[in-house]
């Protein structure tokens, strides 16, 4: 199953290292983290989408990462009201007679075109987890020729 | 006023109360190395720096203090490592201080660089790169605080040369400010208040006690906890000393070497009360069958360790000494256990430790010698192998800080510059270095440290000419194949001599007592080669993987 965890952590020389490599060093997969400075320059977030069979493998990330020195605090999103959001850039495959059909399936999240030049189009969309796995699938139909996604970040309500 | 980096960090030291530093120069050092020429700290110039780090962590295990290491960059760091991850997998808490090249250089692959800081990251409780002299106060007081405070742990300073160099001013901080840092040193009342009812009711509790015990220095508190209650208590490695050797609520270690009473006991105990354990898997065995009937309350400073391994039942966080301290009160009437220590002591007697007696000497017999003629009042370390799991069985360790071993790693050459550092760290007491061949030859080389610096410690080789414990699980599991495990040595008498240490070789059973009695009489490193049973096997063992009940022979 897969976690939100988000973390706050001191913005110093190899916090990021640290996170990765304490999820390395014990097996655990790293589904998507993304990590940016807050208001305060002294501190980033991080929300990290992991992995987790059961619950006690999540107990111990959450009380892993607590034990590192920079990390301010740990936040487990699963069981509390949060919003998290994805960003999708893509090209896909792209002509005029596309455009409607296109528009219409980036209208269910927000997203647009930005850009088509000959038979590609650049898309950007912005969704929770679920529209995006439902635009990508509707994608896969027009065909995507390559893919970059932010991975998730998240805040509770 | 006006310091240099490398000022810095002698006040900082001498304040932090460090008297003894262990290790090895080198280019990117010398701006440190220069001013220590003057400094009031005393410096023992290992001939190894693994050997510094042990010797660091020996003195932090002996003293219950900070131990102190420093290498030079590239080279100097990473031979620092075995002896960083040995203090790591033990919590002790040490500070090592590496050289760094320039910091216009970091990165470049320049001459004896090293990422150290990259290179120790899963191997240190936290590490520092300093980039800046005026940093360096505020980094050394919190390196020196994450240490030794919370679950211990080795810390890494990393210093470059230009740091080192750099001017200054001098500025202490009085308080240490970290944020994402506050370790529980209380544990929650509500729990103490459950762990006290649920020992009231147990019939078959058992207190499993570890290094916990020792770092907190929770004995007297664990003693009287037991003989409040009439609980038996077992210790894992780590924890030897935790509990008086010679108690007779004490069943000795449990695992996988552990006596055969103390493991049917956790295995039918329907309460444990783990204090500052972890549940290492040396000591549980097969984990899905292991202590099926028991509840169990766990006592550590580390959240994460509890429920890591086996579902705890009640948690306390926070620190063993407080704890115990605040559930003793709380314990209203002693559980009844004496049917339970009729059963416990039935098995001892059923079951006791033994060993044969053909004709040539038995190890176990050389450490009961050890121990009579030192009284129990030595401090042991070990190597790794069977000579360490025969100094846990066959000496009695009476007091916390007596029994040094490479416990969570398992390091081979950690025993006799441990043995250094403990030694340095208590001039009056009498340190012995339980060795076998194998290990001894991995820093045999500090025998030229000892006789320089006047450090006498006393190192007992178990010589059965073999990689005793590595032979034994051939010999037991791989059909006696015995694929490089027979191991020469050198002359271990002539090798001592030559490095102006003293020697004795023994041969005969009638020969230990003498030679023990005759090396502690010598004011030098001693060297003593006790040519041991060859194929002498440690038992009892649990295979790798079995229910800890399921043992494997204590023969006769
Ligand atoms: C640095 C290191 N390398 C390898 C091992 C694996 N190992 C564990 S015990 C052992 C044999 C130790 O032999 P010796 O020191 O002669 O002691 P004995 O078991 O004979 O008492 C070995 C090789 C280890 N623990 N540490």
């Amino acid at each position: 199953m897969r976690h939100i965890i988000s973390v706050l952590v001191e913005n110093k020389f190899g916090v990021l290292a640290r996170i990765s490599g304490l999820f390395s060093a014990r097996g655990y997969n790293i589904a998507s983290l993304a990590v940016s400075q807050t208001l305060d320059p002294a501190v980033s977030y991080m929300t990290i989408v992991v992995e987790a069979q059961d619950e006690k493998i999540l107990e111990q990330i959450k009380k892993q990462l607590n034990k590192l020195i920079d990390v301010i605090t740990v936040t487990d999103f699963t069981k509390k009201e949060h919003i998290d959001r994805e960003l999708v850039l893509a090209k896909v495959a792209y002509s005029p007679g596309d455009k409607i059909k296109l528009e219409h399936l980036l209208s269910k999240c927000v997203g647009k075109i930005i850009k088509h030049k000959g038979d590609t189009a650049i898309i950007e969309a912005v969704g929770d987890h679920q529209q995006i796995r439902q635009l990508l699938e509707a994608l896969g139909d027009l065909g995507v020729k390559e893919l970059v996604r932010t991975g998730r970040i998240a805040t509770l309500e | 006023m006006k310091m240099t980096g490398a000022q810095v960090l002698i006040e900082c030291l001498k304040k932090e109360g460090v008297r003894v530093m262990f290790g090895y120069p080198g280019g990117v050092v010398l701006p440190i190395f220069d001013k220590l020429y003057d400094a009031d700290i005393k410096f023992i110039l290992t001939r190894h720096e693994q050997a510094a780090a042990h010797a660091a962590d020996g003195y932090a295990r002996a003293t219950g203090k900070v131990g102190v290491c420093l290498a030079t960059s590239g080279p100097g760091a990473t031979n620092l490592i075995t002896g960083i991850a040995t203090a790591f997998m033990d919590s002790i808490p040490i500070i090592a201080i590496t050289g760094q090249v320039k910091t216009n250089l970091i990165g470049s692959d320049a001459f004896q660089e090293a990422d150290i800081t990259g290179i120790t990251r899963p191997i240190t409780k936290h590490n520092y790169l300093v980039k800046d002299a005026g940093e360096l106060s505020t980094i050394i007081r919190e390196a020196f605080y994450v240490a030794s405070t919370g679950r211990p742990g080795p810390v890494v300073i990393d210093l470059p040369v230009d740091v080192q160099l750099g001017e200054t001013d001098f500025v202490w901080p009085e308080e240490v400010k970290m944020r994402g840092y506050s370790p529980t040193y209380e544990g929650h009342h509500g729990q103490i208040k459950k762990a006290a009812k649920a020992i009231e009711a147990s019939r078959k509790p058992i207190l499993y006690a570890g290094g916990g015990v020792i770092i907190s220095g929770a004995d007297k508190e664990l003693k009287a906890l037991a003989e409040k209650t009439n609980i038996p208590v077992t210790t894992t490695l780590m924890g030897m000393g935790g509990f008086p050797g010679g108690h007779k609520l004490f069943l000795g270690m449990l695992g996988m070497h552990g006596t055969a009473f103390a493991n049917h006991a956790i295995m039918e105990s329907d309460l444990i009360i783990a204090v500052g354990a972890r549940f290492d898997d040396r000591v549980t065995g097969r984990l899905d069958v292991f202590a099926p009937y028991a509840k169990i309350i766990h006592i550590d400073i580390d959240p994460a360790s509890i429920s890591k391994n086996v579902n705890v039942d009640i948690p306390i966080v926070g620190d063993a000494k407080t704890i115990l301290a605040g559930l003793l009160p709380l314990i209203k009437k002693a559980p009844d256990t004496a049917a339970w220590l009729k059963q416990v002591e039935k098995w001892r007697k059923d079951l006791p430790l033994k060993y044969g007696s053909s004709g040539k000497i038995k190890p176990q017999y050389v450490i009961e010698q050890i121990y009579e003629a030192t009284r129990g009042e030595a401090i042991i370390t070990t190597e790794v192998g069977q000579n360490q799991m025969w100094a846990a069985q066959w000496y009695k360790y009476e007091k916390p800080r007596t029994f040094i071993s490479s416990g969570g790693l398992g390091t081979m050459g950690f025993g006799f510059p441990a043995a250094m550092g403990a030694k340095m760290g208590c001039p009056d007491k009498i340190v012995f270095d339980i060795a076998g061949d194998g290990s001894i030859q991995m820093n045999i080389q500090e025998l030229a440290t000892c006789v320089c610096n006047k450090i006498p410690v006393k190192v007992a080789i178990l010589n059965n000419h073999y990689l005793g414990m590595v032979r034994q699980w051939q010999e037991l599991f791989y059909n006696r194949r015995y694929s490089q495990t027979c191991i020469t040595g050198p002359d271990f008498v002539k090798l001592a001599e030559s490095y102006g240490a003293a020697g004795i070789r023994v041969t005969k059973k009638e020969e230990v007592r003498p030679a023990i009695e005759k090396a502690l009489s010598i004011d030098n490193v001693v060297f003593m080669d006790f040519q041991i049973e060859e194929e002498e096997n440690v038992f009892p063992m649990v295979p790798a993987g079995e229910a800890i009940n399921r043992m494997i022979g204590g023969m006769a």
